[in-house]
């Protein structure tokens, strides 16, 4: 266990780097998983302000340090944001996870944070604290809490994946790490062979990965691994021969992939629960959405780069923590894709051109991204035909797929658009195969008609009438950016009679609130407008925050835009109620308890430049600088502790039940 | 990608008249030894675009056009050339081919056009932004810019003919005014409502209209039949959608009318539709803002289009052969810097020497040479920066410097070539020293020690001994008797 501890916090290699960070502060809270009475008691609520990126690495004797998993006891203060079983499975270590928590101040949520800060600043570098470091935050669980209930959320799946993949990168010095890596993973499987439910979880998800987890690794390929390790270090170090370091990583591949006794290992377990629920068993295979690319796999970001459409340069100066997510230079992608523009042939006009403006950023926003793409794809299936020796189902499943994979280089997908395309594809392949070509297009077409008119419309103006109920006259609305729901919820409050105030939050770079105001404004609602950092100067007046969301996952937490957690966290410590509203077409069965697994990138260059300032231009040319690193996060994950209602099409309901949402609508029934 | 390409391919150009002549239309004249029109359609080539319509004033020349494409691109590309009256202007001819478009987007590209920016970065900012007109614009050649890039923006009015106002909004991707070389006499006049819409407004004289337009179908052709009069696609239709932009009397196509309409129903029923979600989501550009008026209170949304600008980088090459100056300065870059758009491999003294060329004792052929297939030269000859064509016959001790000479040329013994175009089958007798003459044309028998400089064009003269012709003389079919100085300006 330890050893995953090591494996993470080795993932910075630059020590006193200055890191620009947009979010400047990461809110995690580490929620325990029990049930809802004793929750607001024992949950614990901490807000621990994380300086993502800010850390400096432990050296490497740090790990032997660390020591065997009892010597880590202060970790568990810090009980992983990932690997914390989901609480349908909670119940069987409710004592054990008491125990833990029952350590823990849950006090106020900000104070102790800055004390933490200034006691980590003033901690040389080489003797860091674990609990205080990266370390103490990166996901460490004690075996103790973490195997005896044996679930596992498949985001430690993940999770796990992402740590193995680690080793391939040039940058870490990961030398005997591998052997503990696969005892860790011994004892994860050995776990999900006993579980029940989650055992598929866990195989669907190694199996998927295209580095299993080694159980058995032969003397061999442990030395070509090594080898391939002391070969990328060399290769970070002077930036050579990437030809013959990628050659070294296809040699080091092929052992690696597809190990036998994993195989094994993953059967024995998939026939094990084959007796019990098979069907289920193939929804949760349904479900399971693809593995994730992880960007710091080199190989594997070779490979994509092979396929890719858009020629993307990958920035060079990442943060350590967000390695895994894809950036690449901004300005260097437009270009290249214009250039190819007739080049494109298999690409439909209408999806290229949705493909270039989500690409240029002229289109924002959950909702109409998601239409856009939509009707992209509407005016593809109108244009389709399908080519002789083909069947319309496959062939346009394999069409609306590249279409799919080229929006996805010009920018990474919603969670709301990957519900759309699931919505379609499970429509297409329902198709009666005896249908013909123009009446199965008319049905699809009406399909996303239906989807968009049904999930989307419809459903914003069902949350608009729920919502409208919770205003009151002599309110003070307070709202983050610009969400089209509230937007829609404020004006029809105004045109109701209603009399109240709006607060209008916005943050740099993007400054979406302007556009909102402006609109607000224009129909002649009374606003105010300041910026993120003066949240706290206007919370105590505030009656309600209304919010909307990218995504709202199944263990409620909230995925939206960065800098909404922040000002959900400021209105709990202020006791103001939080409601989300957000379309049930956007929630997700994934879980995620930090906004580091997944996540997108922005343009660093918009975080360094000042618009209509000239004179503050002390970063003009810095992008290349070794030392620094410029993070633009888009999104940030808002535990569903600081939310007190969720307003969807199915009502209000507290951020609890969601997963509820999925279980009862979700699948067959969301999907219309 | 639904877009058609028209290539307007001209006939024979009036600037262009010493240099063109029905033999030689200007989609043919040779630059560096290549037909001006092979650059746009390798251009067009190279964007896996094949089929074409080229389009070409007269029928004679139209014939030879479409002669010279059929036997060089035979299994390339799919060209249709269509042959249109002469002296119906750019906007006529897409009057007289408009029943041949069928796409929803046009493009429209300068036959004279010699670039390596590439078309679909234009389509690709034409559709992103859904506009009805996208105009490639490039720096203007350096002559042009020179002296008028100390002046600050409006005084460039005044400046040389040769430069173009252009307004541009500050994020420089909309067209808010254009004006060509010929108005700039006047006073610029912008629309109020325009500049009021958008706040700001760049002025540019430093940017040229490289005639690479992506046009809307269906408003192109709603404008060349409300407007019968408009001639010219860059002086008068780029203008008026420029200049109509915020009050849209095109109808667009069928899908903005009902998608207004549904607005409409949606703004009466107090619906939400999904045009409307999607125009909230985008980040609305000044025409979205003008539209829903001042408070997004108008009540029937305002008709708008858009008009955008592509810039070239300015490390791209761009040019027209409009002029005969542009004409050697194109040949002159295109052996020299911009030289991977010659299609050649340039040897390693960086010229092109065709094999069959034969070079005589002593002869050297400078850098960012090119010298024709079976053309000769004799001893002690030197050629710089030129481009000699094909079956030239070169005396000895012959210097050619900064000059185009084209096919079948005959140069006798001791002349001097600077600065000059030669066109096809001129002799030049020994020991003339040509400098600075824009053209000579057709048959020149011109004797020894014979000075000629500055001239314009000259067409079947013949010229006794020792003449000295100075700045700006036009000769055309003249006798010069000996002794005489012409001179003038």
């Amino acid at each position: 266990m330890n050893k995953y501890l090591s494996s993470h916090s080795i993932s910075s290699t630059l020590p006193n780097s200055l890191q620009l960070l947009c979010c400047s502060i990461q809110f995690e809270a580490v929620i325990s998983p029990l049930p809802m009475d004793s929750r607001r008691n024992s949950r614990l609520i901490d807000p621990k302000m994380r300086r993502v990126g800010f850390f400096t690495p432990p050296p490497p004797p740090d790990r032997t340090q660390s020591g065997p998993p009892d010597s880590i006891s202060p970790t568990d203060n810090w009980l992983s944001p990932v690997m914390i079983p989901p609480p349908r499975h909670a119940s069987d270590n409710l004592s054990s996870t008491l125990a833990l928590h029952s350590s823990r101040a849950v006090g106020m949520p900000v104070p102790p944070s800055a004390l933490r800060r200034s006691s980590t600043e003033n901690v040389p570098v080489g003797s860091y604290n674990p609990s205080e470091s990266l370390l103490g935050t990166s996901p460490v669980l004690s075996p103790s809490s973490n195997m005896m209930d044996g679930a596992f959320s498949e985001d430690s799946a993940n999770w796990i994946r992402r740590s193995n993949s680690g080793k391939f990168a040039s940058s870490f010095p990961t030398g005997g790490l591998d052997l503990t890596a696969d005892s860790e993973a011994k004892k994860a499987q050995g776990v999900s062979e006993k579980g029940e439910g989650t055992v598929v979880g866990v195989a669907n998800d190694l199996s998927s990965s295209s580095k299993p987890q080694k159980e058995k690794t032969s003397k061999a390929t442990r030395r070509a691994l090594q080898e391939s390790q002391r070969a990328a270090k060399a290769a970070a170090k002077g930036g050579v021969a990437p030809a013959h370091e990628q050659q070294r990583g296809k040699a080091v591949k092929q052992p690696s992939q597809k190990k036998d006794g994993f195989l094994a290992t993953s059967s024995i377990a998939a026939s094990e629960k084959k007796g019990g629920d098979r069907s289920q068993e193939k929804d949760r295979k349904k479900d399971m959405p693809p593995p994730r690319m992880q960007f710091d796999d080199k190989s594997r970001v070779e490979k994509a780069k092979r396929r890719a459409v858009v020629k993307q340069t990958e920035v060079r100066n990442r943060v350590e923590l967000f390695r895994h997510l894809p950036q690449y230079e901004h300005g260097t992608q437009l270009p290249e894709l214009e250039l190819k523009f007739f080049q494109l042939d298999p690409m439909h006009p209408a999806v290229y051109k949705v493909g270039i403006q989500y690409l240029a950023g002229d289109m924002l926003g959950g909702n109409s991204r998601c239409i856009a793409m939509l009707q992209a794809f509407q005016e593809a299936i109108k244009d389709y035909s399908t080519p002789p020796e083909k069947t319309l189902t496959r062939d346009l499943t394999a069409k609306i797929n590249s279409f799919v994979s080229f929006l996805i280089e010009c920018r990474p997908l919603s969670i709301s658009m990957g519900n759309a395309i699931r919505f379609l594809k499970a429509r297409i392949a329902k198709l009666p195969i005896t249908l013909a070509e123009s009446e199965a297009k008319t049905s699809l077409c009406s399909d996303i008609d239906r989807f968009i008119n049904e999930k989307i419309v419809v459903a914003d103006n069902v949350i608009v009438r729920h919502a409208v109920t919770k205003i009151r006259d002599g309110d003070v609305l307070l709202t983050y950016g610009s969400s089209s729901v509230v937007e829609m919820i404020l004006l029809h409050a105004h045109e109701l009679g209603k009399k109240f105030r709006v607060v209008v939050v916005d943050s740099h770079p993007k400054l979406e609130g302007q556009a909102l105001l402006r609109k607000l404004v224009g129909k002649g609602l009374s606003c105010t407008y300041t910026h993120v950092n003066a949240v706290s100067y206007v919370m105590p007046e505030v009656t309600k925050v209304f919010l909307g969301a990218a995504s709202v996952l199944s263990n409620g937490t909230v995925y939206s835009r960065v800098g909404t957690a922040c000002v959900a966290m400021v209105a709990h410590a202020f006791h103001v109620p939080v409601l989300i509203c957000c379309e049930a077409y956007k929630f997700h069965e994934r879980v995620q308890l930090d906004s580091i697994c997944s996540n997108e990138l922005g343009d660093p260059d918009a975080i360094s430049k000042v618009s209509g300032r000239v004179d503050v231009n002390y970063l003009d040319n810095w992008a290349n600088k070794e030392n620094l690193q410029l993070l633009n996060l888009l999104y940030d994950a808002t535990p569903s502790d600081y939310i007190s209602m969720i307003i969807t099409d199915y009502g209000m309901v507290p951020p609890t039940s969601v997963a509820v949402i999925l279980r009862e609508y979700g699948g067959e029934h969301l999907w219309i | 990608m639904d877009f058609q390409v028209v290539v307007l391919a001209g006939g024979t150009s009036k600037k262009l008249v010493p240099l063109v002549s029905k033999e030689v239309p200007k989609a043919l004249l040779p630059v560096a030894n290549r037909p001006v029109l092979s650059y746009v359609l390798e251009l067009l080539e190279q964007s896996n675009l094949k089929d074409l319509i080229v389009v070409v004033e007269g029928e004679d020349a139209a014939l030879r056009v479409g002669g010279w494409i059929s036997g060089a691109y035979v299994d390339r590309l799919h060209v249709e050339v269509a042959a249109v009256p002469e002296d119906v202007g750019t906007a006529g001819a897409l009057r007289a081919i408009a029943r041949h478009l069928t796409a929803n987007d046009i493009l429209v590209v300068s036959g004279d056009l010699v670039c390596d920016v590439p078309p679909g970065a234009v389509a690709a900012t034409h559709r992103r932004h859904d506009a009805v007109v996208t105009a490639m614009l490039c720096s203007a050649p350096v002559s042009g810019l020179s002296d008028s890039s100390s002046s600050g923006g409006k005084d460039k009015a005044k400046k040389p003919r040769r430069c173009n106002i252009i307004g541009l909004d500050p994020a420089k991707q909309f067209l808010l005014y254009i004006a060509t070389a010929a108005e700039v006499e006047k006073d610029i006049r912008v629309q109020k409502s325009i500049l009021r819409a958008v706040g700001q407004m760049e002025i540019h004289a430093d940017l040229m209209d490289a005639h690479l337009y992506a046009f809307k179908r269906s408003a192109l052709q709603a404008v060349l039949d409300q407007k019968e009069t408009f001639q010219s696609l860059k002086q008068d239709v780029l203008p008026y959608l420029v200049r109509s932009q915020l009050r849209s009397e095109l109808l667009l196509n069928g899908a903005q009318t009902e998608e207004n309409g549904n607005d409409k129903v949606a703004l009466q029923n107090n619906k939400v539709m999904p045009s409307q979600l999607l125009a909230n989501a985008s980040t609305p550009s000044f025409h979205e803002l003008f539209a829903s008026g001042a408070d997004g209170s108008a009540p029937v949304p305002r008709k708008t289009h858009k008009c955008c600008a592509y810039i070239a980088s300015k490390s791209k090459y761009c040019a027209r052969l409009n002029s005969i100056q542009a004409f050697s300065d194109i040949n002159r870059d295109v052996t020299g810097e911009a030289s991977h758009l010659s299609g050649y491999s340039f040897s390693a003294q960086n010229n092109i020497i065709d094999p069959s060329a034969v070079l005589g004792s002593k002869t050297t052929v400078g850098p960012q040479c090119m010298l024709g297939e079976c053309s000769q030269m004799g001893d002690k000859c030197s050629v710089k920066r030129s481009v000699i064509g094909r079956h030239c016959r070169i005396g000895s001790n012959v210097k050619v410097v900064n000059s185009v000479v084209m096919n079948h040329v005959t140069i006798g013994d001791g002349c001097s070539i600077q600065g000059s175009v030669i066109c096809s089958n001129v002799q030049l007798q020994e020991r003339v020293v040509l400098r600075d003459c824009q053209v000579l044309c057709v048959c020149v028998y011109a004797h020894s020690a014979f000075v000629v400089s500055h001239a314009w064009f000259w067409v079947s003269c013949q010229v006794g001994a020792s003449y000295v012709v100075t700045a700006g003389s036009e000769c055309k079919g003249e006798s010069l008797a000996r002794k005489e100085k012409i001179q003038s300006q």
